[in-house]
Order: C-alpha cells, then sequence, then structure tokens
C-alpha cells in the first residue's frame, strides 16, 4: 500500500518532490548540527590541548604569557634519570596489570562453561543474577566494602584469621604493598566476572544442540564434549574481546587505582592513567599533558594493529 | 535416555556446584555485612562481633547520618545528575541515532563516523580538564549533565535498531505530511521503546556511579556528590571525626554513638542501596544491552 502511493507520487509530480528532497538533505543535517557541535566540543576540542605539553605551563597563566619550550617535557622523560625511572616503573605497573588482564581474560569462558554443566536451573539462574551485581557499583563503593571487611581493629576477614590462628595480629591488607598487582586483578574480576561471563553464556545457548545430542550418541565424554564443540563455539567471542583489550592496553582506566591507592601501595598501583592524574594533580601539567599524548598515540596505534590483524585473520574489522 | 550416573559425574557435580556457590556467596556477603553492622548496635559493631546476623537491631544510623553537613545536599546533587544527565542522553542519543540512520542527510556517513570515533580515542585527562575549564565548566552543574549528552555506543545501538523497523511504517507517516519530528515522537519512540529503557538503566547507573569528574572539577563542596563525599570519607578520617562531632548527637544512647566505622559504612549502604533496588527490576535490560551491543561489536 504505503510502496504503491509512494510510486503515485512520484509520478504526479516529479519536480516538486526532488526539491523536497533537496531540502530534506539539509533539514536533517541542521537537526544533527547542535549534536555535532556537542561532539566537536567535548571529543575533538580538547586535542588542542596538546600543545601545553610543548610549553612551561602552570595553571592561572595564559598561554601567551608562558614560555614555548619545544619538547623539553618530551626530553625528560629520557634525559632526566629520576624522571626516567619514574616513567619505567609506571610502565612496568601498566604492563604488568594489562598482561594480568589478558592472560586471566579466559576466567568469564570458564565459568561459562562450568556453569553451563550445572543441571539445575535455578541454581544456574541465582548464580548468575548475584555475581553481576558488582558489576554495576562504582569503584569507590567495592573500596568502601574492601575497607569494612578488611580493616584492621574490626573487619570480618582479620578477625576470623586471627581466630583461626592464620596470622598472629590484625594485618592491613589494604596499605599492604606487597602483590599489589594480583589483589588489583582479583577485585577486578570479583566485579567484573559474572557480567563478563554472560555473552559466552549467551554463545553457548546459541550452539546447536544436535551438536551435543550426536556426540552423546557416539559415546564422547563430558570433556571432550567441551573440548570439541563448547569451546570452538566460544572462540570467535574471545578473540574479538582479546583484541579490543590489545587495543586497550595502555588505557587501564584509572577509577579502580584511584580508589585504591594510598601512600604505601603507591609505587606498585601507579598505572599510566592514574599517573598522569596525579602528576596534574601536582600542578605538573605539561608534563602530564605530555604523558597522555604519547599515551593517545600509543593507543590508536594499538587498536590500528589489533583491527589489521582482526581482519588478516577473520577478515572483519573490529571497529 | 537416562544413563546410570558415573561417580566420577558425581563427584565433578558437587564440585561445581560449591565452587559457584562460594564465589556467588563472595559477591553478595560483603553487602549482607555492610547491612547488618549499620543496623546493630554501634559498640558491638566497632568491636567486630556482627559477622553473621544483626544484633540489636536499630535504624539510627540512617537518621543520623542524614544530618551531617553536606550529605543530603550531595544526595540531591547525584539525583539531578542522576535524572537530568540520563533525560539528556538518551532523548539525544534516540533522536541523532534516528537521524543517522536517514540516507538524505548532507554528509550522513562522514558525520556519523566522526561520532563513533570517538569511543575509541581520547585527547588525554588534562587537556579535557583544560578544556573544561576554559568552558567554565570546573564547579558548575552543566559538567555533570553535558559532556555525556553524545555518548556513542548508544547512538550505534539506536541506530542499528531503528535501522530493522521496516520502513513502510516510517513511508506511510511522511505520506501524511508528518515530518522528522512527528514521525520521531509518533513512530519512532514507541517502536523503540526497549532499546530505550536499556540504554536508560545504563545511562542512570553511570551517572549515579561517576566520581572522577568531580574529583577533577569540583573545589566547592556544594558540587560533590554521594560517591565522592563517600571518597572522601575513607580518605580523610579525620575531617570525618570532625564532621561526627559537630553533628548535634545529644540524645544518643552511649552504645549507638555515631563512630566513623558506623558513619561510612551507612554512607556506603546509601549510596549502594539505589542500585541493589533497581537491579531485580532492570536485570534482563542489563543483559539485553549487552547483548546487542555484542552483536553489533
Amino acid at each position: 500500500m504505503a510502496a504503491s502511493s509512494g510510486e503515485l507520487i512520484r509520478g504526479i509530480d516529479p519536480v516538486h518532490r526532488s526539491r523536497r528532497k533537496m531540502l530534506n538533505k539539509y533539514k536533517l543535517f541542521f537537526m544533527a548540527l547542535p549534536f555535532l557541535v556537542i561532539t566537536f566540543i567535548f571529543y575533538y576540542l580538547p586535542i588542542s590541548g596538546w600543545i601545553y605539553a610543548f610549553y612551561d605551563f602552570i595553571p592561572g597563566i595564559p598561554l601567551s604569557d608562558t614560555p614555548f619550550v619545544g619538547l623539553k617535557w618530551f626530553r625528560t622523560m629520557v634525559s632526566n634519570p629520576t624522571q626516567t625511572a619514574e616513567v619505567l616503573r609506571v610502565l612496568k605497573n601498566t604492563i604488568a596489570m594489562s598482561s594480568l588482564g589478558l592472560i586471566t581474560s579466559v576466567f568469564p569462558v570458564i565459568f561459562a562453561i562450568l556453569l553451563s554443566e550445572i543441571k539445575s536451573g535455578w541454581y544456574r539462574k541465582l548464580v548468575q543474577t548475584l555475581t553481576t551485581i558488582p558489576n554495576f557499583i562504582s569503584w569507590i563503593l567495592v573500596y568502601a566494602l574492601a575497607f569494612s571487611l578488611f580493616s584492621v581493629d574490626n573487619g570480618v576477614i582479620n578477625n576470623i584469621l586471627v581466630q583461626l590462628g592464620v596470622i598472629g595480629e590484625g594485618h592491613n591488607f589494604l596499605a599492604s604493598s606487597s602483590n599489589v598487582w594480583v589483589t588489583m586483578i582479583a577485585w577486578y574480576w570479583w566485579k567484573s566476572l559474572g557480567w563478563g561471563a554472560i555473552l559466552y553464556l549467551a554463545a553457548i545457548a546459541g550452539i546447536d544442540q544436535e551438536l551435543f545430542e550426536a556426540a552423546e550418541v557416539d559415546g564422547a565424554s563430558r570433556f571432550r564434549k567441551i573440548w570439541h564443540i563448547t569451546i570452538p563455539g566460544l572462540i570467535p567471542t574471545f578473540f574479538v574481546l582479546l583484541l579490543l583489550s590489545i587495543g586497550n592496553f595502555v588505557n587501564n582506566g584509572m577509577e579502580q587505582y584511584f580508589s585504591f591507592q594510598n601512600a604505601m601501595n603507591k609505587d606498585a598501583i601507579e598505572v599510566l592513567d592514574l599517573y598522569v592524574y596525579n602528576i596534574a594533580f601536582a600542578n605538573n601539567f605539561p608534563f602530564a599533558t605530555a604523558v597522555s599524548m604519547l599515551k593517545s598515540v600509543v593507543s590508536v596505534i594499538l587498536l590500528f594493529a589489533a583491527n589489521t590483524l582482526s581482519k588478516v585473520v577473520r577478515d572483519e574489522s573490529i571497529i | 535416555m537416562r544413563k546410570k550416573r558415573k561417580p566420577g559425574d558425581v563427584v565433578f557435580q558437587g564440585l561445581i556446584y560449591l565452587l559457584f556457590g562460594v564465589f556467588t556467596l563472595s559477591c553478595i556477603y560483603p553487602f549482607y555485612y555492610l547491612f547488618i553492622n549499620t543496623i546493630s548496635s554501634n559498640d558491638l559493631s566497632a568491636g567486630g562481633y556482627i559477622k553473621y546476623y544483626p544484633r540489636n537491631i536499630h535504624f539510627d544510623n540512617y537518621f543520623k547520618v542524614l544530618r551531617i553537613s553536606g550529605l543530603s545536599h550531595a544526595a540531591l546533587v547525584s539525583i539531578y545528575r542522576t535524572v537530568v544527565g540520563t533525560l539528556l542522553t538518551v532523548g539525544a542519543s534516540a533522536f541523532l541515532g534516528y537521524l543517522f540512520t536517514k540516507k538524505e542527510m548532507w554528509g550522513r556517513k562522514i558525520w556519523y563516523r566522526s561520532v563513533v570515533v570517538t569511543m575509541y580515542f581520547s585527547a588525554g585527562l588534562i587537556p579535557w580538564y583544560i578544556t573544561m575549564h576554559n568552558l567554565h565548566l570546573t564547579n558548575n552543574y552543566l559538567a555533570y549533565i553535558l559532556p555525556t549528552i553524545i555518548t556513542p555506543f548508544n547512538i550505534i545501538l539506536i541506530k542499528t535498531f531503528v535501522e530493522a523497523i521496516p520502513p513502510s511504517l516510517e513511508e506511510s507517516a511522511s505520506m501524511d505530511g508528518a515530518g522528522y519530528t512527528r514521525v520521531f515522537w509518533s513512530i519512532i519512540v514507541p517502536l523503540t521503546t526497549p532499546i530505550l529503557a536499556t540504554i536508560t538503566i545504563f545511562s542512570a547507573v553511570n551517572q549515579w556511579n561517576s566520581f572522577i569528574d568531580t574529583a577533577f572539577l569540583m573545589t566547592d563542596t556544594k558540587y560533590f556528590t554521594l560517591q565522592f563525599l563517600l571518597w572522601r570519607y575513607l580518605n580523610e578520617s579525620s575531617s570525618l571525626a570532625a564532621l561526627i562531632r559537630n553533628s548535634p548527637d545529644m540524645a544518643a544512647s552511649i552504645q549507638n554513638m555515631q563512630t566513623p566505622t558506623s558513619v561510612r559504612m551507612t554512607v556506603t549502604m546509601i549510596v549502594v542501596l539505589p542500585i541493589l533496588i533497581v537491579y531485580p527490576f532492570f536485570q534482563r535490560y542489563f543483559v539485553k544491552g549487552i547483548m546487542i551491543g555484542a552483536v553489533k561489536g
């Protein structure tokens, strides 16, 4: 119906119709324009701030009154030994945390495979519902929970450990500088494991059930079915997510580390994102800008590399 | 075809039941622990005696923290940014997502790409901060709601969703002389309700949970949100103790005196409760959100 009436109008008045189309072309653009302006202001305009990396900029003094110093702030990263040591320490933390993240990205896959082996439907559902909750609270809240549970004098964890005789007296776990990388990745998965598994659970549910039935008829064991049917079914999803996390290798985000950082663990917890914040907070704006500029460039390169890899391996791009 | 169960099978099943049981417990016990501690008598809680169930139940803590100066105002700021910020981003994403499905738009491809590509790069914290500062968006309520208006991921979701709507529906409306805005309100919005609900709930949770922007942009306490106040309470025990001393607490019995611990726990509970309350009702939207996103991604 609709299509035929469209034909009719076009038949009657082609000139009018095409003029209206021309008008619509710009009308649509002007309707979108306010939103495009907002996009420009909040996403593109900040790039102009990169020039601060080339000045001895001090907050409060206009840029026109500050001396242009060229690549000074980039050079200090390699020429000033204390600065170099600091940058290397931060890079080490970043690489360590991101690598741990990449290695443990199989956790949600294992979670999903094991969960789908559970026969009782309500138990499966309960586990899935409750384990996704932590994903929806902020890192401040995660830290607040940790603060109460691990508190030295009245936290339940220290209490129980002392009662069991595992430790002699209360230990301040959150202020300890040892094993920060491991505890950070542990908190990360406490928050994200249930949520991360959802995609894989859906992928498992999407696998053709006949495959499993056929394997059963052939007498395949549980392990063989997982190995030959389930895992191959999950690999495409896993691969895409892995590539995306390679693209984000230098972007750990800062909320988690910002929440958990304190004077004791600062050396081991400072990843690039947090480091930029900390030096900016110490009022060294140009250096912070230089670091975040390099970081942006590296992360764009990594993203393109991951995308190229994806095109080669899967014939499909991820962005 | 019921098979006889092998002993290995039973052990395996038992093990994974146990494993998931332990992990699930670890996910919800912290919330439970905090809750029972905030409603138990404060001296028992301070002594670390409340582990499994509440004792000497009272709700004074909740009434008292609201009297701490700045806290109820911070709650209002949090509610404001959650409600207004969410409405703006959902409205803008829906409208722009719809406009981007119109092939006749001038330069559509370039505009769409330039919005989407912002998901993959950022200028960095400091350039962003300087821009916000130059726009006078430091110590300004607008800073909470303007930058999130354009959320590329939401726009992709809506565009994909609208493209799946049969074009005949829209065409018949435009034959009747309805303009783009009319079509948007009378056809697109009703048909995209499921995806709009999904992005609403995601944006609301994100807004409620945000705190980095406060840490960066706000120095005046009147712009502080609940999340940020909580962060301050966690990191500045001394200022918290001072706040408690200043708040009128004459009527309190000795065992329910406010302590820094009781305040921290109660504020944590207040910040987390909205999420815990909303979560069961909207769980399916959360799941739907990640699914649609995955199909696209």
